[in-house]
C-alpha cells in the first residue's frame, strides 16, 4: 500500500471538499495549496477575530488542515482552542444543524489528546436523535468520548435500550457495538435481557454482534452467565462464520466464568464442534475468508481454544478430539503466518488438554521447528510455548539447550527476554556449572539495558544450585565485576552472609575482591563487597593468610589496603558505600597500625560532611581512633558468622510478631530498677542523645550497627530485630547480629550487652578505665556508666545543670580514678559560702560522702549556725552533728560537717539538695535557702 | 482480548485509538508515549511482539503507519498479526489503496469500519465481503438521509419563495 500517494476521493458525510489530486508529484501542489489555506484562515482570523458561533466555524477537512499546516505545539494549540471555543458556543446555542460535525471535530481533537468532556452530552443528544447518521456519529462519539467509568453513561441506557429494540437493523447494530465496547456492570444489567433476545434475531448480523456484547456481559456480571448457556449452544450450530467464530468465543467466555456451563458444553457440544472443526479443516478455497491460502483461521483458532477449554481437566472430552487435533498439527501447511497460527494454537490445545503422548510429541516436534525458523516471530512464540512445555516435557525442553542459548544472545529484546526466561527453568544442579558460565560470558558483552535482567535471573541460579561456596563466591565476583550496578541490594547481601560463613576462604575472597575492584572499580555493589571484607579480613589480604592450592600469591601492603578504600569512599557519593567505607577505615586503623595515622586523616575529612550521618560518625569513630586505643581491638573485631537460615528468612520477607520493644516496655533490671530496655545501649551508642532515644529508627546506628548489638535483640527478643526499617537498612542488615549472642564466638557482643552478664560488662569497664572504678560494679546498669565514659559532649540525662556540658572525656575517667571527686562551690552568699568535699566508696558507688565547709565572709561573728538539708525521697541524707555552732568573722575560721548521702537511683538521676542555713549576726536571726544541683554528675 | 488497537504514525502521531478496557485520559496518553518509543524504536528485523506491562502488544507496519494491539499474555500473537491485516485490507479494499491522508481525514470512518470488525476487543467478522457490504448499507443510509435533507430544504425553500 502506498500511503503517500493522494487521489481523488468522493465526499463524505460532513460536506467536505473534493481533492483532487491524481499523482505522487502533485502532492507537494497539495502541500502548498495546504499553506494558502492556512494564510486565508489565518487572516480570516485576524480580521474576524470573534468568529461567529453561527456560521459554525470551518469544516471538518478545514479545521485537520489547519492543525495539519500547525508549525508548532503553541500554534496546534490556539488552533484547537478556537475550534473548542466555537464548538462550545455552538452547544450552549443548542445549534442542531451542525452537531455532527462538531462531534466528529471534537472526536479528532481528543485523538491528539486536548480535554473534550464538554462534547459528552452532545454524543447523548445526537443518539436520542431519529435519524441514523446522527445515531451513528453519536454512538461514535460516546465509544470515543466516554468509558464505563463516567456517570453520564447512565443517561445513555434508555437509549440504547430502545435503540436495541428498533426496527432497522442498522440501529440495533450501533447499540449492540456500543454496549459492547464501553458497557458497565449496571448497564450490563440492565440491558442483559435485550443482547439475550438479540442472540436470535433474525439477521446473523446482529447475532454476531449480540454474542460479543454477551461476552462483555457477562465479564462484568458473571451471575448473568446461566440466562446465556442456551441461546449460546444454539450459536454452535450456526453455518455463518461470523456468528460461528462470536458464538464460540461466547462459549468460551462462557466456561472460564461459569463450571455449569463448563459441564454443560462438554456434555452436548464437544462432538459437534469436532465435527465443525473437521468441516472447517477440510473446507475448499473460500475467496472471502482466504488467509494465505487457509480459509478462515481465526475461526480455526477460535475452535481450537475452545476445545483446549473443554479438553483440561477432562479425559474422556480430550479422546474426543484426539484425531482431529493430530489432523491439524500434521496437516496444516506452516509457510504462512496463518497456518503458524494455527499450528501454535493447536500446540497449545495439545499442551492443555489430558495426556496423549503421542500428541505431544508431535507438538514439541512442532515447537522444535518452530525455534529453528528464522522469521523471529515464530521463535518468539516457540520460545513462549516452550515455558508452558517444560513443565510437561523437560527432557525435550533440555535438549533445546544451546538453541535457547543462542536466543539469550538475539539481538531482539522480545526474545532474549523469553529465552532468558526458558534458560532460567531449565537450569538444574547438572548443567548449572556450563549455563552459568555462558550467561556469565554473555553479560560482559551485553547491552545495557539487558544487563539488569540477566543479572536478576544469574544471581537467583548461583544461589540456587550451586554446588560449593567457593563456585559461588567466584560466578557472584564475576557478575559484580561485570554489572555490578545492576545487581540487586540483596543478592551482594547475602554474599556477603555466606562468605562470612566460609570461613576458610576468607582470605581467598578479599584477595579476589582486591584483585576485581583494581579493574572494576566503578561497579558499586561490587566495591562494597569489597570494602566490607577488607575491612573484616585486612590482615589475610597483606599476609596471604589461609592460601588455597593454586591460588596465586599477592603482595599487598597496608598503605595499598587502605588506598582501595580511600579511592572508593572518594569516588563513590552514595551513603551506604561510604559509612561502609568508613566502617572498614575504623576495623583497618586497629588492624594496620602502620596506616593508623593516615586513617585517622581521612576519618577526620568527613567530619565536615553534610550528610549528618557521616559527620557524627566520623566524629566517633575518630575519637575511638584517637583516643581509645584499649577498646579499640576488641571493638572492631571481627564479625561473627551471620547466620544464613536468619538471612534467607528475612529475605523471604516473613517479619516475626515482635517489633520494637526497645521503647517503653521496661524492663527489670538486676538492681531491680524499672529501666527502658533501649537505654542502656542508646546511651552508650548515641553520644549525643539524652536518655530515651529509639535505637532503630534513627537512620542507622553505624556504631550500633558496628557493635553488632541491638538492645531489643538482646534484652527480650533474640532475633527480631528485623522489622526495623531505617534508611539504612543495608548497613543494619549487614552488621547487625541476627542471632543471639550466646551463639556467637565473638566476645564483644556479650561483653558489651548490658542484660547478658553483669560481669562481662566490667571487662569492658576494666579495658576503659585503669584502676577500674570499682564502684561501677555493684548493680548499677552498665550502660550509664559507659555512657559517662565515652561520652564526649555531654548532659545525657535529666541533669539539669549546664555546667557539666562541658568536661571531655579524660577528666571524666581521671575523676573516676581519683575516687575523691572535685570540690564544689555548693553555695555562696554575700556573707556565706559552703564548700561540698566528695568521697566515695569504691565498693558503695551509692553513697556519696560530702564534708561541707562553711566559711564566713561577713565582718560579723555568727552564732547559733544551723545547717539543714533536704533531699528527694530518692536520696537518703545522714548528717553528722557539726564542729561547732560559732563561726568566726572574715573566713578565719569554719565549721564543717560530714553529710552521708545514698542515692538509690544511682547512675540515673543526679543528686540534688535544698539546704536552709540559720544564724544569729548581731543579735539578728538570719535565714538563708540555696538548692545544689551542681553535683558531680556521676556521684 | 484486544485491550486496544492504536494507529500511530512514524512521527509518533495518533491515526487512530480504540480502547475496550477502561483507561483514563491521563493513561492512555501514557500508554501511547510509552508504546509509541518502544515500537518505534524497534528494528524492521525484528519480532513484532513488544512485551509490557504484563500484556503484550502486537504491532506490524505498513509504509509509514504502526497498526499496534495490545492482548493478554496467553492469547495468540500470530493471530492478531493477522486480525491486523484483516484490518488493513479492509480499509485498503474501502478506501481503495488507503494512505495515511485517507485515515487522517476520514478517521471517523475508519472507525466504523474497526467497529464492524471487532467488538469488545473480540473479532466478530473473518468475512471482508460481509464488512464490506455492511459499512456500504450504513453509509449508504447516511446518504439517503442527507439528500432527503436536502430535497426538504428545497421544497422549503421553494415553497417560501
Amino acid at each position: 500500500m502506498i500511503l503517500t500517494k493522494a487521489r481523488i476521493r468522493k465526499s463524505c458525510d460532513f460536506g467536505i471538499v473534493e481533492m483532487n489530486l491524481k499523482s505522487k508529484s502533485e502532492v507537494s501542489v497539495q502541500e502548498s495549496l495546504l499553506q494558502l489555506d492556512l494564510v486565508e484562515l489565518s487572516r480570516s482570523f485576524k480580521t474576524d477575530p470573534i468568529m461567529n458561533p453561527f456560521s459554525s466555524g470551518t469544516r471538518l477537512r478545514d479545521m485537520i488542515r489547519a492543525i495539519r499546516s500547525c508549525k508548532t505545539a503553541a500554534e496546534e494549540r490556539a488552533v484547537v482552542r478556537k475550534e473548542c471555543a466555537a464548538i462550545r458556543a455552538a452547544i450552549s446555542e443548542n445549534d442542531q444543524d451542525y452537531s455532527h460535525r462538531n462531534l466528529a471535530k471534537l472526536m479528532f481533537i481528543h485523538m491528539l489528546g486536548y480535554p473534550t468532556h464538554f462534547g459528552q452530552m452532545e454524543c447523548l443528544k445526537l443518539i436520542a436523535s431519529p435519524g441514523f447518521p446522527e445515531k451513528r456519529i453519536g454512538y461514535l462519539g460516546l465509544m470515543l468520548l466516554l468509558d464505563e467509568r463516567q456517570e453520564v453513561l447512565m443517561l445513555v441506557t434508555n437509549s440504547i435500550k430502545q435503540d436495541l429494540n428498533h426496527t432497522n437493523q442498522y440501529i440495533a447494530g450501533l447499540a449492540l457495538c456500543a454496549l459492547g465496547n464501553i458497557c458497565s456492570a449496571e448497564m450490563a444489567r440492565d440491558l442483559a435481557p435485550e443482547v439475550e433476545r438479540l442472540l436470535q434475531f433474525r439477521d446473523p448480523n446482529i447475532r454476531k454482534k449480540a454474542a460479543l456484547c454477551s461476552i462483555r456481559i457477562i465479564k462484568k456480571v458473571p451471575d448473568l452467565a446461566e440466562n446465556f448457556v442456551n441461546p449460546a449452544a444454539a450459536l454452535l450450530k450456526e453455518k455463518h462464520h461470523g456468528v460461528l467464530l462470536t458464538g464460540v468465543l461466547l462459549c468460551t467466555d462462557l466456561c472460564k466464568v461459569s463450571k455449569e456451563a463448563l459441564e454443560y458444553f462438554r456434555k452436548k457440544c464437544t462432538d459437534g464442534l469436532v465435527k465443525v472443526l473437521r468441516d472447517v479443516v477440510n473446507s475448499p478455497y473460500a475467496p472471502e475468508y482466504d488467509v494465505s491460502g487457509i480459509a478462515d483461521p481465526f475461526l480455526h483458532i477460535r475452535l481450537l481454544r475452545l476445545l483446549c477449554v473443554l479438553g483440561q481437566g477432562a479425559a474422556d472430552v480430550s479422546d474426543t478430539m484426539n484425531d482431529i487435533l493430530a489432523q491439524v498439527a500434521t496437516k496444516t501447511e506452516s509457510n504462512k503466518n496463518a497456518g503458524n497460527a494455527i499450528l501454535y494454537e493447536c500446540v497449545a490445545t495439545i499442551m492443555s488438554i489430558e495426556d496423549n503422548g503421542g500428541l505431544r510429541v508431535l507438538a514439541v516436534n512442532i515447537l522444535g521447528k518452530f525455534l529453528s525458523s528464522r522469521d523471529n516471530n515464530i521463535r518468539y512464540v516457540a520460545l513462549n510455548m516452550l515455558m508452558k512445555a517444560i513443565a510437561l516435557d523437560s527432557q525435550a525442553v533440555q535438549r533445546h539447550r544451546t538453541t535457547l542459548l543462542e536466543c539469550v544472545k538475539d539481538s531482539d529484546a522480545s526474545i532474549r527476554k523469553r529465552a532468558l526466561d526458558l534458560v532460567y527453568l531449565l537450569v538444574n544442579e547438572s548443567n548449572v556449572k556450563s549455563l552459568t558460565k555462558e550467561l556469565i560470558d554473555y553479560l560482559e558483552v551485553s547491552d545495557s539495558e539487558f544487563k539488569g535482567d540477566l543479572t536478576a535471573k544469574i544471581c537467583p541460579i548461583v544461589e540456587k544450585f550451586s554446588p560449593e561456596k567457593i563456585w559461588y563466591i567466584d560466578q557472584m565476583l564475576k557478575v559484580l565485576s561485570v554489572a555490578g550496578n545492576y545487581v540487586k541490594d540483596e543478592v551482594w547481601h547475602a554474599l556477603i552472609v555466606v562468605i562470612t560463613n566460609a570461613s576458610n576462604l576468607h582470605g581467598y575472597t578479599v584477595r579476589s575482591l582486591y584483585r576485581a575492584v583494581q579493574t572494576a572499580g566503578e561497579q558499586e555493589t561490587l566495591v562494597r563487597v569489597a570494602v566490607w571484607c577488607i575491612g573484616e579480613y585486612g590482615e589475610m589480604l597483606v599476609n596471604n593468610a589461609g592460601m588455597l592450592d593454586g591460588e596465586d600469591s599477592i603482595t599487598v601492603t597496608e598503605s595499598e589496603a587502605v588506598d582501595v578504600v580511600e579511592t572508593a569512599i572518594i569516588r563513590h557519593l552514595d551513603l551506604p558505600t561510604r559509612a561502609m567505607c568508613l566502617i572498614a577505615l575504623l576495623k583497618l586503623s586497629s588492624r594496620f597500625s602502620s596506616c593508623s595515622q593516615r586513617i585517622s586523616n581521612i576519618v577526620l575529612h568527613y567530619k565536615g560532611s553534610l550528610v549528618l550521618e557521616l559527620q557524627q560518625r566520623a566524629i566517633e569513630f575518630n575519637s575511638i581512633i584517637e583516643k581509645h586505643h584499649n577498646i579499640r581491638s576488641v571493638l572492631v573485631e571481627r564479625m561473627p558468622a551471620l547466620d544464613e537460615a536468619t538471612y534467607s528468612s528475612r529475605r523471604a520477607g516473613s517479619v516475626p510478631a515482635a517489633v520494637s520493644t526497645s521503647q517503653g516496655a521496661p524492663l527489670n533490671l538486676p538492681n531491680g530498677v524499672a529501666k527502658h530496655t533501649s537505654s542502656p545501649l542508646v546511651d552508650l551508642l548515641d553520644l549525643t542523645s539524652d536518655d530515651v532515644t529509639a535505637p532503630s529508627s534513627s537512620g542507622g546506628d553505624f556504631l550500633q550497627d558496628l557493635l553488632g548489638v541491638d538492645p531489643s535483640l538482646d534484652l527480650s527478643h533474640p532475633g527480631t530485630n528485623q522489622t526495623q526499617k531505617s534508611s539504612n537498612d543495608v548497613l543494619l542488615d549487614l552488621l547487625s547480629i541476627g542471632t543471639p549472642p550466646a551463639q556467637s564466638s565473638s566476645s564483644m557482643p556479650d561483653m558489651l550487652s548490658p542484660s547478658q552478664d553483669n560481669k562481662n560488662s566490667l571487662d569492658v569497664l576494666d579495658t576503659l578505665t585503669s584502676p577500674p572504678a570499682p564502684s561501677v560494679q555493684a548493680s548499677s546498669p552498665v550502660g550509664s556508666s559507659m555512657m559517662d565514659l565515652l561520652d564526649g559532649f555531654g548532659a545525657s540525662s535529666s541533669v539539669p545543670v549546664a555546667e557539666n556540658n562541658g568536661p571531655t572525656l579524660p577528666s571524666i575517667v581521671a575523676e573516676n580514678n581519683g575516687l575523691t571527686l572535685p570540690s564544689i562551690v555548693a553555695f555562696e552568699s554575700s556573707s556565706l559560702r559552703v564548700t561540698f568535699n566528695f568521697t566515695k566508696q569504691p565498693e558503695n558507688p551509692q553513697t556519696a560522702l560530702i564534708e561541707a565547709q562553711f566559711i564566713n565572709k561577713s565582718p560579723n561573728i555568727y552564732s547559733n549556725f544551723t545547717f539543714q538539708a533536704a533531699v528527694p525521697k530518692f536520696l537518703q541524707l545522714h548528717l553528722d552533728p557539726a564542729s561547732s555552732d560559732t563561726l568566726s568573722a572574715n573566713g578565719n575560721g569554719l565549721i564543717t560537717q560530714k553529710l552521708r548521702l545514698t542515692n538509690s537511683l544511682h547512675g540515673k538521676k543526679s543528686l540534688v539538695m535544698r539546704i536552709r542555713i540559720s544564724y544569729k549576726m548581731n543579735d539578728r536571726d538570719i535565714l538563708e535557702e540555696g538548692q545544689i544541683n551542681n553535683f558531680p554528675r556521676d556521684l | 482480548m484486544i485491550h486496544f488497537v492504536l494507529l500511530i504514525s512514524q512521527q509518533g502521531k495518533v491515526r487512530l485509538a480504540k480502547w475496550y478496557s477502561p483507561y483514563s485520559q491521563k493513561e492512555r496518553s501514557k500508554v501511547i508515549r510509552e508504546l509509541g518509543g518502544t515500537i518505534l524504536s524497534r528494528g524492521p528485523k525484528l519480532c513484532k511482539f513488544v512485551e509490557w506491562r504484563g500484556y503484550k502488544v502486537v504491532y506490524r507496519r505498513y509504509a509509514g503507519l504502526y497498526f499496534c494491539m495490545c492482548i493478554n499474555h496467553e492469547d495468540n500473537e500470530l493471530e492478531t498479526l493477522d486480525i491486523i491485516h484483516h484490518f488493513v485490507v479492509i480499509l485498503d479494499r474501502y478506501f481503495g489503496n488507503v494512505c495515511e491522508l485517507d485515515l487522517i481525514f476520514n478517521f471517523h470512518k475508519a472507525y466504523y469500519i474497526l467497529d464492524e470488525i471487532l467488538i469488545a476487543g473480540e473479532l466478530q467478522e473473518s468475512n471482508k465481503k460481509t464488512i464490506e457490504r455492511l459499512i456500504d448499507a450504513q453509509d449508504l443510509l447516511v446518504e439517503t438521509a442527507k439528500e432527503e435533507a436536502n430535497l426538504i430544504s428545497k421544497l422549503i425553500a421553494q415553497a417560501t419563495n
